[in-house]
């Protein structure tokens, strides 16, 4: 195809709408990676984009639609630098204050202490830049990029 | 939620027949694992090779495994994806499980030990 000057950087991008439930979240994030742009990712690249969203969405489902549910709007848009992503929710918003993202406490503690949950963020904060949460007109509305080198293969503790 | 186990005296190996534990599937897991154990062997392994995702839930479901082994069985893992590998890694979990290449190193490491 030749190529427009005026169109030398043509966006690719996903929209989908999906029900507040653990098996449509499933369905839903099964589509988003088998659709351009994650569609076009490397494996590793593709897994985390898959991890994050999932993170993203079971986080509104358990938190935001806890007492009732609705829909998610995901959009997954080509950038220059990464493919960022937009998900808004109609939910309960999320509590004042930046989204958490520590690792629970317990960590080389004795068994009975070992965390089994508050993993979700601190995945989400490791493999995403520029992650910004809003509440617009009652709604939900958090962005972040994941950038094209992250392949999550260094440490990114801190 | 598929799963397969093969009991010895010593060894439960347990492979995951599913290719994600996730939210929607994390809960059940949890519950076939349960009855899984009930077997008395000392030692537990979950073979994952075929698993290509894994999240937070998933992961939730694999320590509250490990929690009801309790102190004196052990819960271990093999056969890790590249994206699975990097969930355990991420959240330091790599360093509470042993972590075996495969399922047949984890069986013959019993046998030598």
């Amino acid at each position: 195809m030749p190529s427009r000057p005026d169109s030398s950087f043509q966006t690719t991008r996903a929209r989908l709408v999906t029900a507040s439930d653990p098996d449509a979240v499933r369905q839903g994030l099964l589509e988003l990676v088998a659709r351009p742009p994650l569609s076009g990712l490397p494996e590793d690249r593709r897994g985390i984009a898959e991890l994050v969203l999932a993170e993203v969405l079971n986080n509104i489902v358990e938190h935001a639609y806890s007492t009732g549910s609705g829909d998610i709007e995901i959009t997954v848009e080509e950038r220059p630098g990464g493919i960022g992503f937009l998900v808004v929710d109609d939910g309960a918003a999320m509590p004042d204050g930046p989204p958490p993202g520590m690792l629970p406490a317990g960590l080389g503690g004795d068994l009975d202490h070992l965390p089994e949950g508050g993993f979700g963020w601190h995945l989400i904060r490791s493999l995403t830049v520029d992650l910004s949460y809003t509440r617009k007109n009652n709604r939900n509305v958090l962005s972040f990029l994941i950038s094209e080198d992250q392949t999550g293969s260094e440490d990114s503790m801190t | 939620m598929q799963l397969s186990a093969t009991n010895t005296a010593k060894i439960i190996s347990v492979q995951v027949m599913e290719d994600r534990i996730d939210a929607a599937s994390a809960i059940q897991f949890k519950e076939r694992m349960r009855d899984i154990i009930q077997h008395s062997a000392p030692r537990v392994v979950l073979d994952l090779a075929r698993v290509q995702f894994l999240d937070s839930s998933g992961l939730g479901a694999i320590v509250a495994v490990k929690k009801l082994l309790g102190g004196d069985r052990s819960f271990e893992l093999a056969g890790l994806t590249p994206t699975v590998e990097k969930v355990f890694r991420l959240t330091r979990m790599d360093t509470v499980f042993t972590i075996h290449p495969s399922l047949d190193d984890a069986v013959s490491n019993a046998i030598k030990a």
